[in-house]
């Protein structure tokens, strides 16, 4: 077994166990607190210069399929969790979580006392830290954690982004809900799939960093999806003739992101319905005239409260940010019209006169709850009123 | 939505003696609600014949009946207790809690909604109305339901006498089957047949016990996995999931008499989001207005396939086991929401300052091991099936599996430290083996496959004795993810065996 070690800018350093890749890497050291979904996370491109622990201690339980990639590869660039099951127990488990890991040249840490770590997180907020399973000694480690440039104003976007635009599953393969077999039914168990509606609404969606489970529910719910990458110009867009616009996730500092600002400020004036997810969320609050802000520790987790405050209603929800947008600097034009009832930050925002809304969870789940999936049926209902 | 002002008292009905199938859990959940509704500035009148429990000490409840938990006994307090509100003039309304006595305060209530005398006294039942009881509770209605809402349901058919019992088996047409009568305590009178013999035996016994002479008869998930959700809904239609629980024990044990362990363990986010959805799905269709609910599914380890087991329109054992593993305390909340408030407005007891409409998230283990007293019943049969068993059971909490694991056999007051390995003795009938002696493989083999109060600690001997992870796997169907952390137990017994002082 691998020696490995977590130092933290701060100097403090932990000793435990490698496993994944023999390698080193540095990052923001953030804690997510899912006790379900580590394949899920590790895939999300929005954890791009990240290293990753995770609050429950047991973690590869279930192994990692190949259905449940949120994208082409993992994007954490380190993975700290308590106990690595030496055991996969599911049956759709293609892999251990140690291999998947390995073939993707990413190292994993376990048996350190990660509840220790995320109270110093919670504290301290999020560090800059290196994870080596090359056998890297204390002192070289916490200098690495120390010069590593970190996350603000840095563009992280540029690199999870898709370099061209393209069809999302235009032969309709990846989209369908999954599912689970029922009754005596004879279908092979990992076929059984939710039947798809027609596309037809296009829709173009920017790609900051995109989950598939977006792109899934967007076709599930009837869009014809053009992905388009980060840098696309308003100009772009509009050449698709999209019937809606669609922002995305994605990882790093959203003020970094001026090219985006620029461009979604430019589609909101042509009256197009949009909808915003995470930092499409954060790039429309810029767009709108409004500031970023870096949380403490960030939103991490499966279990946010967010409050409607239209309806009353309280949505369970799947987060993962580290800026939130500064509601006092918004226009009068936008409305807050969702919060998180933990810390009151702004979880959800809506023009006022134009076809524009967006929230800060994420409504496509993967993992989390599924309380905000009919906000993709909203976007339509949005997209229908226009026509 | 604040708290209703029309509600003057609040009469809470206790769950009796302690009896196998019910210990002191609804003690704690029902005073837990006196003191949340005492608190609300509600008059509370309690009725439970236990006097050892702490909900009747005078200080909990403002009235307090020591008296037998029947329709009878019970309408005459609501009668009393009208009148002492006519007296004292006030204007607001006597209402009935019913679902924080576990199943005796749920039936002796349904009793009362089925003679009239709570349409007789006008006084209308909070928490879970007599619909959506009578929907979670009836077999056969909550059966219809969860099709209608298109959920998967095991194969059965519901049957008022010995000759319909037969019909119902020879549809499903293969054993095991599974008996369970309707409306009984913690399953009694239920149980698993192997052959036409034992098949005729419970059925006829289910039908005497059941106070509406039903059974269902049931398609056997024996050996699926099995899982717990604890859900609670607020009158705004908010819903969350307190807890989830995997049993270690698969389908064919009664949850009481399982080991259990939250959160679950061995289900993808996908598989658990489906489980998430489906309870929700279930309490809204089932109507439980307000409060807790348990749901339990079962899951067949080799397709993923979901099927539903039953749900609980009341505060349950789980829930104590649910409240304790995260600090949220359902049954103290399940009574605020039965007044009126909604989740966002009561506060999360653990952070002092954000709301209660969360989801507990925990970073560590929770185990639960059942405690049976089989040498005090020496002609009870040992064997654990759907009719529990268990006189109580210990928890415990660890980082890991394997340590919450070990403390809870610990806790168990057997005299054990845990798996073993601690230089006790292991009795098994007459004969008397040494603590790291190796078991005849019969013996284990025995002691497996059929579902009793030691397994647990023979899978250590099965190990011990070279068994393998899927033979072990083969007679007991305990996942393998399970059975590996035992053996991981097993392996560092042995190092610690090895070393010198």
């Amino acid at each position: 077994m691998m020696n490995a070690i977590l130092a933290l800018e701060d100097g403090s350093v932990f000793h435990g166990q490698g496993f994944g890749a023999r390698a080193t890497a540095c990052g923001e050291v953030c804690f997510n607190t899912s006790m379900t979904g580590y394949q899920e996370i590790l895939t999300d491109p929005s954890y791009k210069g990240q290293i990753v622990s995770m609050t429950y201690p047991l973690i590869g339980n279930y192994g990692v399929n190949l259905q449940d990639v949120e994208s082409w590869r993992p994007h954490v660039a380190g993975f700290v969790i308590r106990e690595l099951s030496p055991v996969v127990s599911n049956w759709r488990a293609d892999y251990s979580l140690a291999e998947y890991l390995e073939q993707n040249g990413i190292p994993g840490i376990q048996g350190i006392d990660t509840r220790a770590l995320t109270k110093k997180l919670r504290v301290r907020g999020a560090l800059k830290g290196v994870l080596s399973t090359e056998g890297l000694a204390d002192e070289e480690a916490v200098g690495r954690a120390k010069a590593w440039q970190g996350l603000v104003g840095v563009d992280y976007v540029k690199e999870v982004t898709h370099k061209e635009s393209f069809r999302w599953d235009e032969k309709d393969e990846q989209s369908a809900s999954f599912n689970l077999a029922r009754g005596s039914g004879t279908v092979e168990a990992r076929q059984v799939r939710d039947p798809l509606p027609p596309a037809d609404i296009p829709v173009v969606a920017y790609d900051f960093g995109i989950k598939y489970n977006i792109l899934r529910r967007l076709r599930q719910h009837g869009f014809r999806v053009q992905v388009v990458p980060a840098t696309a110009t308003a100009a772009e867009v509009m050449q698709h003739k999209p019937a809606g616009i669609f922002l995305s996730n994605g990882p790093g500092d959203p003020a970094a992101l001026g090219y985006a600002v620029r461009a979604v400020a430019d589609l909101v004036k042509t009256g197009v319905p949009i909808f915003g997810i995470c930092l499409g969320h954060q790039i429309l609050g810029q767009a709108f005239g409004g500031r970023t802000f870096k949380l403490k520790f960030g939103h991490r987790g499966a279990n946010q409260p967010v409050k409607d405050l239209a309806t009353g209603r309280v949505e369970i929800t799947s987060q993962n940010h580290g800026f939130a947008v500064d509601p006092q600097s918004l226009p009068g034009e936008v409305t807050v019209n969702r919060i998180n009832l933990n810390d009151q930050t702004v979880e959800g925002m809506r023009h006022k006169t134009k076809p524009v809304f967006c929230v800060q969870y994420h409504p496509e789940a993967s993992p989390g709850p599924h309380d905000s999936t009919p906000l993709f049926a909203e976007f339509r209902e949005m997209i229908e009123k226009q026509k | 939505m604040p708290k209703r002002t029309d509600i003057h008292s609040v009469l809470i009905i206790g769950a009796g003696p302690i009896v196998i199938g019910q210990a002191c859990e609804f003690d704690y959940s029902g005073t837990q609600a006196c003191k949340a509704l005492k608190e609300e500035g509600y008059r509370v009148i309690l009725v439970n014949s236990n006097p050892a429990t702490i909900m009747t000490d005078p200080e909990f409840a403002d009235h307090t009946y020591i008296e037998p938990i029947t329709p009878e006994c019970v309408e005459k307090i609501i009668a009393r207790e009208m009148a002492e509100l006519k007296r004292l003039g006030v204007q607001g309304k006597l209402v009935l809690l019913p679902t924080l006595g576990g199943q005796t305060a749920l039936n002796t209530a349904m009793a009362l909604h089925r003679n009239g005398a709570l349409e007789r006294h006008g006084v209308e039942m909070i928490g879970a109305n007599a619909r959506a009881i009578e929907r979670g509770e009836d077999r056969q209605i909550f059966k219809d339901l969860m099709i209608k809402i298109g959920l998967d349901v095991p194969i059965s058919g519901t049957a008022h006498n010995v000759e319909e019992a037969r019909a119902v088996a020879e549809r499903i047409g293969r054993f095991p089957l599974i008996i369970r009568p309707a409306y009984t305590l913690g399953g009694t009178g239920g149980g698993i047949a192997y052959n036409r013999e034992e098949f005729e035996e419970i059925a006829k016994r289910g039908l005497e016990l059941s106070p509406v002479s039903e059974v269902l008869v049931e398609e056997s998930l024996l050996g699926w996995k099995e899982y717990e959700m604890e859900v609670m809904r607020d009158r705004a239609d908010n819903c969350v999931i307190i807890c989830s629980i995997e049993n270690f024990d698969p389908m064919g044990v009664h949850t009481g008499d399982s080991i259990t362990v939250a959160p679950i363990q061995t289900l993808t986010d996908k598989e658990y989001q489906i489980m998430r959805d489906a309870s929700f799905a279930v309490i809204r269709e089932i109507g439980v207005e307000t409060g807790g609910s348990n749901i339990q599914f079962a899951v067949n380890p080799d397709n993923g396939r979901l099927v539903i087991i039953e749900m609980n329109p009341r505060v349950s054992r789980s829930s104590a086991l649910a409240s304790k593993a995260t600090g949220f305390p359902i049954a103290k909340i399940a009574a605020k929401l039965a007044v009126g408030y909604l989740l966002d407005e009561i506060r999360n007891d653990i952070t002092r300052e954000t709301p209660a409409s969360f989801e507990p998230t925990i970073d560590y283990v929770v185990t639960k091991v059942p405690r049976f007293a089989f040498e005090k019943f020496p002609q009870a049969d040992p064997t654990l099936n759907t009719q529990m068993k268990s006189v109580g059971e210990a928890m415990a909490i660890g980082r890991t599996f394997k340590e919450s694991l070990q403390k809870c056999l610990r806790s168990l007051e057997i005299g054990r430290s845990g798996l073993g390995g601690d230089g006790k003795p292991w009795r098994i009938g007459a004969e008397v083996y040494g603590d790291r002696d190796i078991l005849p493989r019969d013996v284990i083999t025995r002691k497996l496959s059929v579902p009793n109060a030691e397994r647990i600690f023979f899978i250590r001997h099965a190990l011990r004795a070279g068994l393998t992870i899927d033979e072990i796997f083969t007679l007991t169907k305990i996942d393998r993810w399970f059975l590996t952390q035992m053996k991981e137990i097993v392996d560092f017994e042995e190092v610690l065996a090895g070393t010198k002082n």
